[in-house]
């Protein structure tokens, strides 16, 4: 009650909303302590680990640069960097032609794309786990779909050779994934401002000419934002790597997500595989900057200056 | 813009729009992607629920694209007596207590960070390491998480997997959730607070009603994340009877690879409950989704 009397009694906005304020931080407590709980602290945690021996159930040893040394000699490490890069360039460039043509076709406002649109948010909608079980089986060389159509081209041990695995790994992610980005860029479409195609049409421009010159351009932003979610995401592929390959053939699909699993919960050696998650942040910060310094301000942050 | 009116310009643009269509050349390569890529999204799943009817002797017998001659339910009756309904009741009881907490936290927090606006340099602060909460990947701090649970003597409990998945929610759910909040007139603040009401009061009768769509979407994202999740599980618990439905279908598949239809009958399963929320608040989360992260 006191904190509405005192708001009330100074009428300048700043003011009233300055003592407002300094009543309604409790509202922020709950979020904030089970973020710092299990947020912030696992954050500033995983960092520590990396300083000592673990092994997931005994006592935790300070070992200093330890686990560091071992990871950073490994050739483990380069090889996982690796694969989570060419995960992220491939996925990348598969998905994002294909979600803009997407994006901008569902973006017109005939009904029969309404209902395209629900018929593509279905694979949003299943469990990595339950996209990779179900490609695993219909993949299968024996039993799969290939060798029940009796067509060879597609009888081919698809999870067994490196390069068809690493293939498939792709093909899954973007099946997974095109649909939601395909949804951000028919969001962008619709509020680009009809006058621009208007203008352009008046001067003559035709379809291609206006989907380079005004729908590119005008996506700008919200192609930073999926590339952001694309790239700083695929860091995090691991459900579906891990049910479809577990890594393999051999190492060919272990990405960094993946390495650090196994040496940390496969191999028990909690330090290396926290110093692998702290690979794994730095990248991601790293990347969400620079795909920020990019776009030139903050897509998170300033959603709304483009919306309204 | 009132936050319940987003959706409203793309109705109102709509007859524009279509009157312009009419005039325009079709869109052939956008269209020809499109139609391919529904194919490709289409057949997959036409195949997992054709499948899950086959007996395993039909499936290896007939064309796989062909629907069974002589459905049969055997493979969920395999599904659902190897414990799927327990499976699904963790899973919903994990769903449910992690998205109602994270939902309301998170509504509480992103209400206090607009309400307060610069003025609080707390809730700025607040408000900062949500944004930067959105960089961290769980993968990275489940090693962390995993040490955090057995010092509270939770590992093998859903209680372990609910906590990390509150955490997890919270930022994403606070951005969304204060964009939207921010789109709510002043003056109605304004005029309320002559009235006499206090803050919980605006929250409660003015906030959330104004930006139900809001709350609705974030729900249901948080709630197909976490309906969805399988790391947490896999690291987190290890008795059979505290699996979330996720982990039971890897099981199930390691146990029962051989058998394909009965396989795709626990996809089928586990997919429906997904399949009924997002049938009833589709509308109402690509609106939200769109204008939460479209631009």
């Amino acid at each position: 009650m006191s904190r509405i009397a005192r708001s009330t009694l100074t009428p300048q906005a700043a003011a009233g909303r300055g003592s407002a304020g300094g009543g309604l931080g409790w509202l922020a407590l709950p979020a904030l302590a089970v973020f710092v709980a299990f947020g912030v602290v696992p954050l500033i945690g995983v960092l520590a680990l990396s300083f000592t021996s673990w092994d997931g159930l005994g006592e935790i040893r300070w070992t200093g640069l330890t686990s560091w040394r071992e990871v950073l000699t490994d050739p483990g490490l380069p090889h996982a960097l690796w694969v989570t890069f060419l995960v992220m360039a491939f996925s990348w460039l598969v998905q994002t032609p294909a979600s803009i043509l997407i994006g901008v076709f569902l973006a017109g406002h005939q009904r029969y794309r309404e209902v395209l649109a629900v018929l593509y948010f279905i694979p949003l909608l299943l469990s990595s786990a339950a996209i990779a079980i179900t490609y695993k089986a219909l993949l299968d060389p024996n039993f799969g779909l290939g060798a029940g159509l009796g067509v060879d081209l597609l009888v081919q041990d698809w999870l067994g050779e490196p390069v068809l695995a690493f293939g498939v790994v792709i093909f899954t992610v973007s099946w997974q994934f095109i649909p939601f980005h395909a949804l951000i860029y028919q969001g962008g479409v619709r509020q680009i401002p009809r006058s621009l195609y208007e203008a352009a049409e008046i001067d003559g421009a035709g379809r291609i000419r206006k989907f380079f010159s005004i729908t590119l351009p005008q996506l700008k932003y919200t192609i930073i934002t999926s590339s952001t979610l694309m790239v700083v995401g695929s860091l995090t592929f691991f459900d579906l790597i891990f049910v479809l390959t577990e890594g393999g053939p051999g190492d060919a699909t272990r990405v960094l997500a993946l390495e650090m699993y196994k040496r940390g919960f496969q191999a028990n050696l909690m330090g290396p595989a926290s110093a692998i998650a702290v690979v794994l942040v730095l990248l991601g910060l790293v990347l969400a900057l620079l795909l920020r310094r990019i776009g030139g301000r903050d897509p998170g942050a300033s959603q709304l200056e483009g919306a309204s | 813009m009132i936050a319940t009116s987003k959706p409203a310009p793309r109705t109102a643009s709509r007859p524009r729009s279509r009157r312009q269509g009419v005039g325009e050349r079709p869109n052939w390569i956008g269209g020809a992607v499109a139609w391919l890529w529904l194919l490709v999204v289409i057949v997959p799943i036409y195949w997992i629920v054709i499948t899950s009817f086959k007996t395993q002797a039909n499936y290896y017998a007939t064309n796989p694209l062909l629907p069974p001659t002589e459905p049969v339910l055997d493979n969920y009756r395999l599904v659902i007596e190897s414990d799927f309904p327990r499976y699904f009741r963790n899973s919903v009881i994990v769903a449910v207590g992690a998205v109602v907490p994270a939902v309301a936290f998170s509504f509480m927090a992103a209400y206090a960070i607009v309400r307060a606006g610069a003025a609080s340099r707390f809730l700025r602060l607040v408000n900062s390491l949500f944004l930067m909460g959105l960089a961290i990947p769980l993968q990275a701090a489940v090693i962390p998480i995993y040490l955090i649970i057995i010092k509270l003597r939770l590992y093998d409990s859903l209680t372990a997997l609910i906590l990390p998945s509150i955490a997890f929610a919270i930022p994403l759910s606070v951005l969304v959730l204060s964009n939207f909040i921010r789109d709510v007139p002043k003056e109605l603040f304004e005029s309320m607070r002559i009235d006499g009401a206090g803050e919980v009061k605006m929250l409660w009768r003015l906030a959330l009603p104004l930006t139900r769509p809001a709350v609705v979407t974030v729900t249901i994202y948080n709630a197909l994340t976490i309906w969805n999740g399988f790391l947490l599980p896999l690291i987190l618990t290890q008795s059979p009877d505290k699996r979330t439905l996720p982990l039971a279908l890897w099981t199930f598949q390691g146990q029962y690879s051989v058998n394909v239809p009965a396989v795709l009958a626990s996809v089928v399963l586990t997919t429906l409950p997904i399949l009924i929320l997002y049938a009833v608040g589709r509308r109402q989360l690509l609106s939200g989704l769109t204008a939460g992260i479209g631009k």
